[in-house]
């Protein structure tokens, strides 16, 4: 196999007495989509959030690309905003710009931060605004689109940057359930165009039929990983099974 | 005897709205301006993790809300004087009113910051702004809304604190009537014309506070 797009090896993040992390690795081939399930509080979330640096693991390395960090050593403030340069995130609660149209919204990380020209920032915007389906709504403001709407302009937010790897963080859970499809349809399009993606999903049919890969997380480890038809079709371990179980039947 | 003399409100319209127009309305122009800006300075300084920048931060802080405006500009139009520092009324009324705002403008300014959400700070850095630029797109766009009652509220006292620098012989509203009415002995005639531009100045803020106040709530869910 060759040597994947990503790779966190190690991780290791507590909050005060909380070990959250107990030593996650994850590997992510270029080009591939890998789902990151598990139950409430397995530390799914600080996962992704170690992977961009918007937490601060004690110990562990990620590698994006040709960008490394060492976390035991302590990056500078530079370094770490080097590698989240490597990857989108797309966040459970949009965190779109409320007072920025969606189009500004959109070319904010390619004009405010990367300093590109705002003519063709806008024109590559309205082309990924009219990748997730909202070419119309360039001039409208967030408050003024549907959930999935304003899910899809996140997307697009998170794409705008040229990223070579795209984290989604339950993107589909505050949804209303109809609203749902309109953001998976997008995500599994982009997967098809060959974006690498890292999602975090309860959505299991999403997870069997887009993802490369699976790990199940549970109190800080990956207690099991490998390809969907193995992990959510037949789990090797008794907690995965508990776990799938628990999801399809919730009575 | 009637206790308000007509004649004498028509006569002193003008000259009281004259220093109206050319000292409390500009003295309160530049110290908000001036005021404001620090506000946004110090509120920084007070967020900021390193304590030899947040401490004299908060002691600014302190040491302005907790003396009496008057007394400030005592200090600052007859105390200097003293150490070798003497500066003129206008700019001592200005550095006067100008560090009161500052002081309490920026607590609003630093509540107005906290108060936007955590992940707008995030969203921000993930598409790779840094803190000045996640700051100037993104956070005080959003805590200049949320900030604008409060700082209403200090530009509307500010109008009236400006009568306070007549003690450092500056010329505005308040003096021009003490002085008419010094001669002509209609104190309340005076003081009353004063008291009623100050209120519609007041009023008239209040107004463009509510139209600033919708306009930046457009985007807003209720
Ligand atoms: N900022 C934080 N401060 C303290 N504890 C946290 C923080 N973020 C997460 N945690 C804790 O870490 C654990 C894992 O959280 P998280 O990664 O959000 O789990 P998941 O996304 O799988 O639900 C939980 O017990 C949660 O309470
Ligand atoms: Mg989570």
């Amino acid at each position: 196999m060759s040597t994947p797009l990503l790779e966190a090896r190690g991780l290791v993040k507590s909050f005060g007495a909380n070990h959250v992390l107990r030593g996650i690795d994850v590997q992510v081939p270029a080009g591939s989509v890998t789902c990151l399930i598990g139950p409430s509080g397995s530390g799914k979330t600080t996962v992704l959030r170690s992977l961009n640096g918007l937490e601060t693991p004690e110990a562990g390395t990620v590698r994006i690309g040709d960008v490394e960090l060492d976390w035991a050593a302590r990056p500078d403030a530079r370094a770490v905003s080097r590698l989240r340069g490597q990857s989108g995130m797309v966040f459970q609660a949009h965190n779109l710009f409320p007072h920025l149209t969606v189009l500004d919204n959109v070319i904010s990380g390619p004009v405010f931060a990367q300093g590109r020209p705002s003519a063709q920032a806008q024109e590559e915007a309205r082309a990924l605004l009219t990748r997730v389906g909202l070419a119309d709504k360039a001039d409208a403001y967030p408050v003024q689109l549907s959930g999935g709407q304003q899910q899809r302009v996140g997307i697009a937010r998170a794409l705008a940057t040229k990223p070579q790897v795209v984290l989604f963080d339950e993107p589909t859970s505050a949804l209303d359930p109809e609203l749902v499809g309109e953001v998976l349809r997008v995500m599994q399009s982009l997967a098809a165009d060959g974006w690498t993606m890292v999602v975090v999903t309860h959505e299991l049919r999403f997870a069997r039929q887009v993802a490369d890969q699976v790990l199940f997380l549970d109190g800080g480890v990956v207690v099991e990983h490998g390809p969907p038809s193995e992990v959510l079709v037949e789990p090797r371990e008794a907690r995965t099974r508990q776990f799938l179980q628990r999801l399809l039947d919730p009575l | 005897m009637s206790a308000i003399d007509w004649d004498l409100v028509r006569s002193s319209l003008w000259p009281l709205g004259r220093e109206l127009l050319r000292g409390t309305l500009p003295l309160t122009a530049v110290s908000f301006t001036l005021g404001l800006a620090l506000a946004v300075l110090v509120a920084l300084m007070r967020l900021s993790g390193n304590r030899l920048i947040s401490a004299p931060a908060r002691a600014y802080v302190s040491v302005i809300r907790g003396t009496p405006l008057l007394l400030q500009l005592f200090i600052i139009f007859f105390g200097l004087p003293s150490l070798g520092v003497t500066i003129d009324p206008w700019p001592s009324a200005i550095i006067g009113l100008s560090l009161n705002v500052g002081a309490y403008a920026s607590e609003a300014v630093r509540g107005a910051i906290l108060a936007v959400p955590r992940g707008q700070w995030e969203a921000a850095m993930t598409v790779g702004m840094g803190r000045v630029t996640t700051l100037r797109r993104v956070v005080l766009p959003q805590a200049a809304r949320i900030a604008v009652p409060s700082l209403s509220n200090t530009l509307i006292s500010l109008v009236k604190d400006t009568s306070l620098v007549a003690v450092v012989t500056v010329t505005e509203l308040l003096r021009q009537a003490q002085i008419i009415a010094g001669q002509t002995f209609e104190y309340f005639t005076l003081y009353g014309v004063a008291a009623v531009y100050y209120w519609v100045v007041s009023l008239v803020l209040s107004f463009g506070q509510t139209r600033l106040e919708t306009r930046l709530s457009r985007h807003v869910a209720a």
